[in-house]
């Protein structure tokens, strides 16, 4: 006797389906669970608790992206698809060459040199996270780890961008059942340091921020880059060629994943939804890795016709995914299992971690399980792909679920939301200019989120590999702030591989600029190491889509998302949405966090010897700043740093901007520039303190020279957080040449590095500022001094 | 006949294709075998003039590190282990296949190989993996292959969470005394600095050999910085004027060329 349960739906109420949705966890709305009655009513039978969980996992939030996919009515008129209208579209009219698999497998993947691609994908892991700080964190890793290899691609940079409550946020305030925003670091850190150390996969991008709005939910966005020879990419499975599950065992952890990470976190989260946490094994994926490269390279073609990661869903989405068109039947029993004792619908959903599905044609599967068998790793055929357009499932030999394809991917109705959107009032606040400038730089310095992160840094391995040409951290002592990482992929070429991240939830008060600005800055910093054919991918991290205006900040974001990329010329290639990132209180209240948009910015350098870092090089060279100077003030760090409220969130002058990037890639090609860092957090003061410290190098600048509009206040220029601006040491001799590329834009000789080690600014009236650099530097790598 | 070497994957290495290229680099022959295929007797050692034991987290680095693998050496691979380092074959073990090789009793081996473990690699002083380039001097030694680049100062990162080299007082002297202690860490100018040792190992330890001097390991990674431009200051260096760790590599095959092949 199978140990199934049927569901009754097709004679339920409203009332009953929404009950059935709640006690299975489901998270499924009354029109996705009448869309199920109608097609049981249809077929003339109820559910098995295995079809049901099927469904409710391919039409999760989480798999299916419905609030992106799904009509939203704003007050502009009516928007089909965020996806379609916006990101995609963006891409579809660039039109790219370059670009090989675009929004269309589990990472997207772009041409480097000859048959060598790169595949790109950035993933969020924030639910689990929550409950569990190092697991959550290094599954999160190990996933997007899968998703590269899925592709048939190996890994050769794990990015991470990160973001928590403040350190120092009060214990007695914490709600309950959430952790210390320190205890959460502590323990995602170490659960991607031990992921990726482990799988030999140099974590070297990324970011960490904090923030209020993290208390209760804490993000962690894993990424991860690999290399392929393109020619050896495949993802046709036929009928008849086998399914084989490979990896690690199916246990009962990562239970209905997919479906808890759709929902609101609340107190309960952790009793109910605990089994909902992968347990990680990363000797295990490396195994797999291995075994997995060997069954791409060996022979004249791979062994698989198609292979994809088991992740969130399970085998339910795996197997569901690759059945898409065609048709599949799975033995369940066949699975092997950590431990005896798990009911058919937990073996299909199980999310155990490092686990991938290959479809094999039959005459390779010999070879196949002997690479699997040479390398330690477990490979079993639990199946084989039809041509029923049916996805039918057994246990000992009883169906268990038989599902029309067409009605698991097409059958879910599509949700139509609200959204409101009112522009904030924007208005630079005036308040009396402070005396001490360099003493607030010495604080801003200082503070968590521009603070030296070296104490996690060095805890993950960014040198294993050995590609890594320009390194997170850089300079005469190897600890200044790189901009972008640069790896060199292949032994015979100089060809590198440029990445970088833009993300800034403190302008999330106004979504399409911040938009613009995380676009811009993900972009400026791979332009500021010499990258260029940037393409981008977009992570958004939001709150519940079902309030108006939450999405409505969302479609704001989106739109400067298509923007932004139009005007940079940078294709969107890939891209992921986590929502409902909320805490919901016992009294019904919520906390949600602010809506946060990462950008990660993937940019090649046809030679990584021209590449350049940001410390300043040799005293004596003139410094340039490029970019206008505005007053844009509004979510600084210099405001929150002094307390002061209002102002106006940076915008991007989109026409210029490219512009500007464009001559600091030709600036560079050209030998002209001997250091160039990007203007961000903190604006020009910030970064001409970190180029000080990282080269070792005074400088003397004159704000007067600075090109900017509608400022006359020392501290604004210094601090204001204007977009598309470089800091650039230029060779000596080389000024006119350097003027010339920029010949109509705003670029400015503003002063000259020195060999002591002060850094002066002169004033608009000829007050002079003036500090050590040694002093700035004590205090931008005493905060993480753990 | 050119130099052969044997580069050995288990479960958990994670620097063998840097390695594989410093050997081919240095002009070597490299095979890169799994530990199964010689368990199995179908790589056999005796075709090779170097084995190397690259960086990782072996068997994941379970029960410590390299502990498992160390087993797996003395027991199932004993016999052509010892037939190697009998005909003066040489033996090179990096990071986790240093541990390996202290674990499995190969190194120092005061007693004979496979005797018993004389020494181990702990947690770092810090408590916690660290990342980080460092300055090794090589030393006199009985170590031959390497005698060649004494006093040569290289600058190559540290990847490890357990590289702290600690030994009794009785083991330590005798390394001290008669030349074991190949590798140190040192300060850019090549003194002996509490300061620039990343991990608080004794007397700043960060390589030894066997009494034969034909096996060494040490806890750094030279074939990280096998060309200038993995160097974490390339951008300020003169270009030419950067000594990369390729010479040590080179030091390994020239001597097996001479001696052995």
């Amino acid at each position: 006797m199978a140990r199934v349960g049927i569901i009754p739906v097709r004679d339920a109420t409203d009332r009953e389906l929404m009950d059935i949705s709640g006690r299975y966890m489901l998270s499924l709305s009354l029109d996705e669970m009448k869309a199920i009655q109608a097609y049981f009513r249809s077929i003339g039978r109820d559910p098995t608790d295995v079809e049901l969980n099927t469904i409710a996992q391919t039409w999760s939030e989480h798999c299916y992206h419905k609030t992106f996919k799904g009509i939203i009515e704003t007050e502009d008129g009516v928007i089909d698809s965020l996806l379609e209208s916006y990101i995609f579209k963006a891409s579809r009219e660039l039109a790219k060459p370059w670009c090989l698999v675009v929004f269309e497998d589990n990472a997207g993947i772009i041409g480097l040199e000859r048959d060598w691609a790169i595949a790109v994908k950035v993933e969020t892991h924030n639910h689990p996270t929550a409950l569990d700080p190092y697991g959550g964190a290094g599954t999160g890793t190990g996933g997007v780890f899968r998703d590269v290899i899925g592709v048939g691609a190996r890994p050769i940079l794990s990015i991470d961008v990160l973001f928590f409550g403040p350190l120092d946020y009060p214990y007695e305030l914490l709600p309950q059942g959430v952790m210390h925003p320190r205890r959460v670091m502590r323990g995602a850190v170490a659960g991607i340091r031990d992921y990726g150390n482990k799988m030999g996969v140099p974590t070297a991008c990324g970011a960490i921020g904090f923030d209020e709005g993290y208390v209760c939910n804490p993000l962690v966005y894993a990424g991860c880059v690999g290399i392929m020879p393109f020619s050896r990419y495949t993802r046709k499975p036929k009928p008849g060629d086998l399914i084989v599950l490979a990896g690690g065992r199916t246990g009962r952890d990562g239970l209905r994943g997919v479906t808890f990470a759709s929902t609101e976190l609340t107190p309960d989260s952790e009793r109910v939804s605990a089994v909902s946490v992968q347990i990680g094994n990363p000797i295990e994926e490396k195994k797999l890795l291995d075994a997995i490269m060997r069954s791409r390279d060996e022979y004249s073609e791979p062994l698989y016709s198609a292979i994809t990661d088991c992740g969130g869903g399970g085998l339910s989405s795996a197997v569901g995914e690759m059945a898409r068109g065609i048709g599949a039947e799975v033995e369940l029993s066949l699975v092997p299992l950590k431990y005896r004792g798990l009911e058919p619908w937990e073996i299909w959903l199980s999310e155990s971690q490092e686990r991938m599905v290959l479809a094999v044609p039959e005459e390779n599967i010999d070879r196949l399980m002997r690479i699997f068998g040479e390398e330690d790793c477990e490979a079993t055929v639990i199946g084989r792909f039809t041509s029923t357009r049916r996805l039918k499932v057994y246990y000992d030999g009883e169906v268990v679920c038989d599902l029309d394809l067409e009605f698991l991917f097409k059958g879910i109705p599509r949700v139509r939301r609200k959204a409101y959107w009112k522009p904030p009032h924007e208005e630079d606040p005036d308040f009396p200019m402070p005396e001490d400038l360099m003493d607030i730089l010495k604080h801003m310095l200082s503070d968590p989120n521009i603070a030296s992160k070296e104490w996690v840094i060095r805890q993950y391995d960014h040198e294993v590999q050995a590609r890594m040409v320009v390194k997170p951290m850089v300079g005469i002592h190897g600890d200044g702030p790189s901009d972008a990482c640069i790896l060199k992929p292949l032994r015979d070429s100089w060809i590198g591989v440029v990445v970088s991240c833009g993300v800034n939830p403190k302008y999330s008060s106004h979504p399409y600029k911040m938009a613009l600005s995380v676009v811009d800055e993900s972009v400026r910093n791979n332009v500021a190491v010499g990258g260029r054919r940037i393409a981008l991918l977009d992570n958004f991290s939001w709150g519940n889509p079902e309030r108006g205006e939450t999405l409505g900040a969302l479609v704001e974001a989106v739109k400067g998302c298509y923007d932004a990329a139009k005007a940079f010329d940078t294709p969107f290639i890939s891209g992921k949405d986590s929502l409902y990132n909320e805490y919901r209180l016992p009294d019904g209240s919520y906390r949600s966090i602010p809506g946060t948009l990462l950008i990660t910015a993937v940019g090649i350098i046809p030679d990584v010897r021209r590449a350049v870092t940001m410390d300043f090089k040799e005293p004596g060279n003139p410094i340039y700043i490029v970019g206008n100077t505005r007053c844009e003030l509004g979510g600084s760090y210099y405001y929150s740093t002094i307390g002061v409220r209002g102002g106006i969130i940076p915008s991007v002058d989109l026409k210029n901007a490219k512009l500007i990037m464009d001559g600091i890639v030709e600036a560079i090609d050209l030998g002209y520039v001997k250091s160039c860092h990007d203007c961000s957090e903190g604006g020009l003061a910030v970064a001409l303190a970190e180029s000080c410290f990282s080269g070792g190098l005074g400088v003397e600048v004159w704000l007067s020279e600075v090109s900017r509009l509608d400022l006359a206040r020392d501290d604004k220029i210094l601090f204001s957080e204007s977009n598309s601006r470089f800091i650039v040491e230029v060779r000596r001799g080389r000024e006119d040449d350097f003027e010339k590329i920029f010949y109509g834009l705003p670029c400015r000789k503003i002063g000259y590095t020195t060999s002591g080690s002060r850094l002066v600014i002169h004033g608009l009236d000829g007050k002079i500022y003036e500090e050590d650099i040694w002093v700035f530097k004590k205090a931008w790598k005493s905060t993480f001094n753990w | 006949m050119k130099v052969r070497t044997l580069i050995l994957r288990v479960p958990g290495t994670n620097c063998d294709q840097e390695t594989v290229e410093a050997f081919e680099e240095a002009g070597s022959h490299v095979d890169l075998k799994h530990i199964n295929s010689l368990i199995r007797d179908s790589t056999r050692l005796d075709d090779y003039h170097i084995f190397c034991i690259p960086g990782g987290f072996s068997y994941g680095d379970d029960l410590g590190a390299g502990k498992i693998l160390a087993c797996q050496l003395k027991y199932r691979l004993r016999r052509p282990i010892e037939r190697f380092i009998s005909e003066g074959k040489i033996i090179l073990g990096i990071c986790n296949g240093f541990q390996a090789l202290v674990k499995a009793g190969l190194l120092p081996g005061l007693n004979g190989a496979f005797n018993r473990q004389e020494a181990t690699l702990a947690l770092n002083e810090g408590g916690l993996f660290v990342d980080r380039w460092v300055y090794v001097r090589c030393e006199e030694t009985r170590c031959k292959p390497l005698n060649s680049l004494a006093k040569t100062i290289f600058y190559m990162p540290v990847n490890h969470a357990e590289g702290r080299f600690i030994a009794p007082p009785s083991i330590l002297d005798v390394l001290e005394d008669d030349g074991y202690i190949v590798f140190r860490y040192v300060d850019p100018y090549g003194s002996i600095s509490r300061e620039w040792n990343p991990n608080g190992s004794m007397n700043n330890i960060a390589g030894i050999c066997n009494m034969d001097g034909n096996i060494v390991g040490l806890m750094p990674h030279p074939e990280k910085h096998i060309h200038q431009y993995t160097h974490p200051s390339w951008t300020r260096l003169d270009r030419m004027s950067n000594v990369n760790c390729l010479r040590l590599f080179k030091a390994l095959v020239d001597y097996a060329y001479t001696h052995l092949a």
